[in-house]
């Protein structure tokens, strides 16, 4: 420790060389911060304990193909299903094409049957939303985004579905708010507001008696991929074939379309820590060789081999790891924007700990070849300028 | 005061310079004694800070035996030779060789890092050794803020903070003029008469070997006039 304010005065010795080389680890650790939790999140979509009794099938071809509504009751016939139920990509948003929200239309019997025990609801305001027929449940992390409150009135813009008067223009009441039980699944939900499929159906001048997907909840979990095989082989060779998969991977497959986003992002970091290590280390090898003749006195006044190493060592750590803590913070600092990007994707500050990691790794790959050249020096030639 | 300090019996230090061998010390014998100021001087080449380092065990020799301060530094390995210098001897160089970045004081406090002394302990040492090379003013300004003559007292200083008993200077007038080199000099010698410090300083200056007690002269690894060697 009372070494410190040596090494410290040392890694200052030339401060613009210092800084420049800061600000460059400062960067990559952001990049590291930031790319590392978007990857995990792309990597692990949902967290949830729930979900494994879930599966969604979808048309066989494409999640934009819609499927007839009997595919519900020919699957709630099948031996294994507890519930099933259906809905629709509505596609809105408030006010502003920003402000996307994802208003979900639910069969509200069969729906909170399947997601039985996966939201938090008031009994009143459940009764009202069952009774309202505009009535919609809007997620409470949303309500305080823009402000709402229950009884308010809520124009939604949909994408796609126009009103027999060929508005795209929907108007809900909202009776009530819910959340989700699980807080892992709390972001999932962050822009969710369901409303009655029957109004939905009823409203959209195209597209009646159709739906867009269906979920189902089946009763022995372990069996997901075996009822998965029997959902389709109910539609097999019907003009409407379908796909179904367990909800998490479909989730995954469906963040998956995007590209292999994992290997996107480790690639650019890779690049990014391959050149900061040729950039570090060699200005870490610079500045120690042009200090041979200070490290020639220290072990001169008797500082030993192994303290010169040391005290290398600990110079490039102190760098490193000083540098990778600020990148690390700032890319916290990152995550709320980044989380507005990626709508419903997770987002959690895990880059730290093998943040650190990698900085103390990148310090002894860049310290150590300079350290044992200074361990090695010899004083006599060094101080004769022969090394 | 009669005690051998530095001691050195038929050293030789060869340098081996690719296929060749070339013999830089030649079976050199030597007795300096306790509090002696002694002036190193030779034709360029011909060996003394080769000497020197031996004297302050910074080099090992081929052959012979090198006792100093009641050690065999021929037998110690680099690891407690680089302990035995940090308590036993201070260096002094021509160009000063101080610390660019640290204050005068924090290069003084240099040597005491390697000690147990607390940090404020430490600091009054440096100013101690500071104010008795008479720069105690100085002691928060960087190398390059001190003229020739003020570098060259701090590195006494930093020399002399652990308290050695032997100082070994290289050429630590040669950067200097004439009245910076005399006032350097003057301090060498109280430091030898009312300090008890012996000083090895290796000097192409005539001048300045007259401030020493002793003059050796040096020639192809030999001393020419070694007049109070030990039999
Ligand atoms: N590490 C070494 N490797 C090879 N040769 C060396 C080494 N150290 C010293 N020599 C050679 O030994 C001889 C004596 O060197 P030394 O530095 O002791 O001379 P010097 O008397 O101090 O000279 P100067 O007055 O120029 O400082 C020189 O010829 C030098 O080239
Ligand atoms: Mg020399």
């Amino acid at each position: 420790m009372k070494f410190l304010p040596l090494i410290w005065a040392t890694l200052w010795r030339k401060k613009f060389r210092t800084i420049l080389t800061l600000l460059s680890i400062v960067i990559a650790f952001l990049l590291f911060g930031v790319l590392e939790t978007v990857d995990y999140a792309f990597a692990h979509p949902s967290q949830g304990q729930s979900g494994a009794d879930k599966l969604v099938t979808i048309n066989k071809y494409s999640i934009t193909l819609s499927l007839p509504f009997s595919h519900a009751r020919q699957i709630s016939n099948l031996p294994g299903i507890a519930e099933v139920t259906w809905l629709t990509w509505f596609g809105a948003y408030f006010k502003e094409s920003k402000n996307f929200i994802f208003a979900l239309p639910i069969d509200t019997a069969s729906y909170f049957k399947v997601y039985n025990d996966d939201f938090v609801i008031s009994h009143d305001q459940m009764l009202a939303f069952s009774n309202t027929r505009t009535g919609m449940l809007v997620n409470s992390a949303l309500m305080l985004k823009y402000g709402w409150k229950v009884g308010d009135k809520l124009p939604l813009h949909s994408t796609i579905w126009t009103q027999k008067n060929n508005s795209l223009d929907w108007t809900f009441d909202i009776v009530g708010t819910f959340d989700a039980k699980d807080p892992l699944q709390a972001s999932q939900y962050s822009t969710t507001a369901f409303f009655h499929y029957e109004l939905f159906d009823e409203g959209r001048s195209f597209g009646k008696g159709t739906i867009g997907w269906l979920n189902e909840r089946i009763n022995d979990p372990s069996d997901s991929a075996g009822m998965s095989s029997k959902i389709d082989a109910l539609f097999a060779n019907s003009p409407n074939e379908t796909k179904t998969q367990p909800a998490k991977e479909f989730a995954l497959a469906f963040i998956k379309q995007l590209g292999d986003i994992g290997f996107i992002l480790h690639a650019i970091l890779g690049a990014v820590f391959f050149t900061l290590l040729f950039l570090t280390g060699n200005t870490m090898m610079q500045s120690v060789r042009e200090r041979t003749p200070e490290l020639a006195i220290l072990k001169t006044l008797g500082f030993s081999n192994n303290l010169v190493l040391a005290m290398v060592i600990a110079e490039s750590l102190l760098m490193c790891v000083i540098a990778a803590l600020i990148g690390l913070c700032l890319s916290y600092l990152a995550l709320p924007i980044i989380k507005q990007g990626l709508q419903g994707v997770e987002l959690s500050p895990r880059a730290l700990l093998p943040g650190i990691g990698v900085a103390v790794v990148l310090a002894l790959i860049v310290g150590l070849p300079p350290a044992l050249g200074a361990m090695r020096l010899n004083i006599v030639d060094a101080l004769a300028d022969r090394h | 005061m009669t005690e051998a300090i530095v001691s050195l019996r038929n050293v030789v230090k060869e340098y081996q310079r690719g296929k060749q061998t070339i013999e830089v010390i030649a079976g050199l014998s030597l007795d300096i004694l306790k509090g002696e100021f002694v002036a190193l001087m030779g034709p360029s080449g011909s060996g003394k800070t080769t000497l020197l380092n031996l004297i302050g065990g910074l080099d090992r020799p081929t052959s012979g035996e090198i006792t100093v301060a009641g050690q065999r530094l021929d037998q110690l390995k680099s690891g407690a030779l680089s302990d035995w210098r940090a308590n036993n001897v201070g260096f002094v160089f021509q160009f000063y060789n101080l610390m660019p970045m640290l204050s005068a004081q924090r290069n003084v406090e240099l040597p005491l890092l390697l000690t147990n002394l607390a940090a404020a302990q430490r600091k009054t040492n440096a100013m101690a050794a500071l104010t008795l090379v008479g720069i105690a003013d100085r002691a928060k300004h960087k190398p390059n803020e001190l003229s020739g003559g003020q570098a060259q007292r701090v590195a006494i200083a930093r020399a002399l903070v652990a308290d050695p008993s032997l100082l070994v200077c290289d050429e630590p007038t040669g950067d200097l003029d004439r009245k910076s080199a005399d006032e350097v000099l003057r301090l060498l010698q109280i430091l030898s008469r009312e300090h008890g410090k012996t000083v090895v300083m290796v000097t192409h200056d005539p001048k300045a070997a007259e401030f020493a007690g002793r003059q050796l002269h040096m020639d192809k690894g030999t001393l020419l006039d070694a007049t109070r060697v030990a039999a």
